[in-house]
């Protein structure tokens, strides 16, 4: 039995400690906002953070997140209010959307260590988070405006 | 009695001269490497002895330079900031960056992909606890080294990341050295036996760290 905690709950997953940390919380804790795309590190669809880095849980084992706190698409924020999901909306970056989850993930850490990010800022923490649609130009975009929404929100705070 | 040392000393002059000059010459020596295992002053290191051997040294960091140039060593030593892939020495594909600290950058960081441990399968990310690149404040490149360069940056604490003698023997077992020598499924080893290198490298530093010439490849 393994214990983790995702979205601040605790879980205790009985599943062999090799599993891919996608399956369990994707087909046991039943988050299905993580997706699965290449399942060798290759793509980013299914980045989660692990103890607030956007690790790739298709090559993760669940004995790795054992005490950990893992942080879903799902847990990102309370009612999707996150600076980037607010600006994903307004810039509606998604096409076929299979990627997003992961590129929200990666682009949240960034934001998180960057707050003022700059295009080649962007593009040394996205390069791993593959886009099959070619969405890359509105990502970029959505990202200085969650950064810009961000700035905003701290001012007023 | 003036005299008589006098005397003495003049007859004794050449070869206590000659042994001054060796002691002297022998202290520098000495010194060169004692300068070099500044990190490690407090603690005296007697398992391993220097005994001068130009010949045997440079022949020992030949087969050195043939470890650390293959690809399982230099794809983590690169010229630039980016780690390389594969046999062919090409650039990691999703471009991650060295850091400050040689760990990654924002959600690209070495550990997010590799873990503790090589992840199964052909061609699958390779696995280490202390997965990353030099830092960048202290690069130490391969890529592009030839053996006399590579020889003297080895061995330069201002560019090995401060290693003296004994720091530089340990290296040998460091755990990403090992990790060359358990590279995961699909990927070559380097050209000799891990006890073979560490072997080689252990009597290239004994043997007094000789840089080949400049004309050797």
């Amino acid at each position: 039995m393994i214990t983790l905690t995702v979205n601040g709950q605790k879980h205790k997953v009985d599943a062999d400690p090799n599993m891919p940390l996608l399956w369990a919380i994707r087909d046991i804790i039943g988050l299905t906002g993580t997706k699965y795309g290449c399942g060798a590190a290759q793509c980013g669809a299914c980045t989660v953070h692990l103890n607030g880095e956007s690790v790739r849980s298709c090559v993760t084992k669940l004995s790795r997140a054992a005490g950990q706190q893992v942080v879903t698409i799902e847990g990102l924020s309370a009612n999707n209010n996150h600076p980037l999901q607010q600006a994903w909306n307004e810039l509606n970056v998604p096409q076929c959307g299979y990627c997003q989850s992961g590129q929200l993930m990666s682009a949240a850490v960034l934001l998180r260590e960057n707050p003022q990010p700059t295009d080649q800022d962007i593009d040394d923490a996205m390069s791993g988070n593959i886009c099959r649609c070619g969405t890359y130009q509105r990502i970029r975009s959505a990202i200085h405006l969650a950064a810009e929404l961000q700035r905003k929100a701290m001012a007023s705070k | 009695m003036k005299q008589q040392i006098s005397t003495i000393n003049k007859s004794t002059f050449p070869a206590k001269a000659l042994a001054v000059v060796a002691s002297l010459l022998i202290a520098v020596g000495v010194m060169a490497f004692a300068i070099n295992d500044k990190p490690d002053a407090s603690k005296t290191d007697t398992s391993y002895v220097v005994k001068k051997d130009s010949v045997a040294s440079v022949k020992a960091f030949k087969q050195v330079y043939t470890v650390l140039m293959s690809a399982r060593c230099m794809n983590c030593h690169p010229s630039g900031d980016i780690p390389l892939q594969g046999d062919d020495n090409h650039l990691h594909t999703m471009a991650p960056k060295r850091g400050i600290d040689g760990k990654g950058v924002y959600a690209m960081k070495c550990a997010n992909c590799h873990q503790p441990t090589n992840t199964p399968g052909l061609h699958m990310p390779p696995g280490n606890p202390n997965w990353h690149l030099p830092p960048a404040n202290m690069k130490m490149v391969f890529q592009g080294r030839t053996p006399r360069q590579l020889a003297q940056q080895l061995v330069d604490p201002k560019r090995n990341g401060n290693k003296g003698m004994k720091k530089l023997i340990e290296h040998a077992d460091d755990g990403l050295v090992l990790a060359g020598w358990n590279p995961g499924d699909g990927r070559t080893l380097p050209p000799m036996s891990h006890a073979a290198f560490k072997k080689a490298w252990i009597t290239w530093l004994t043997t007094g760290a000789y840089a080949p010439s400049a004309k050797a490849k």
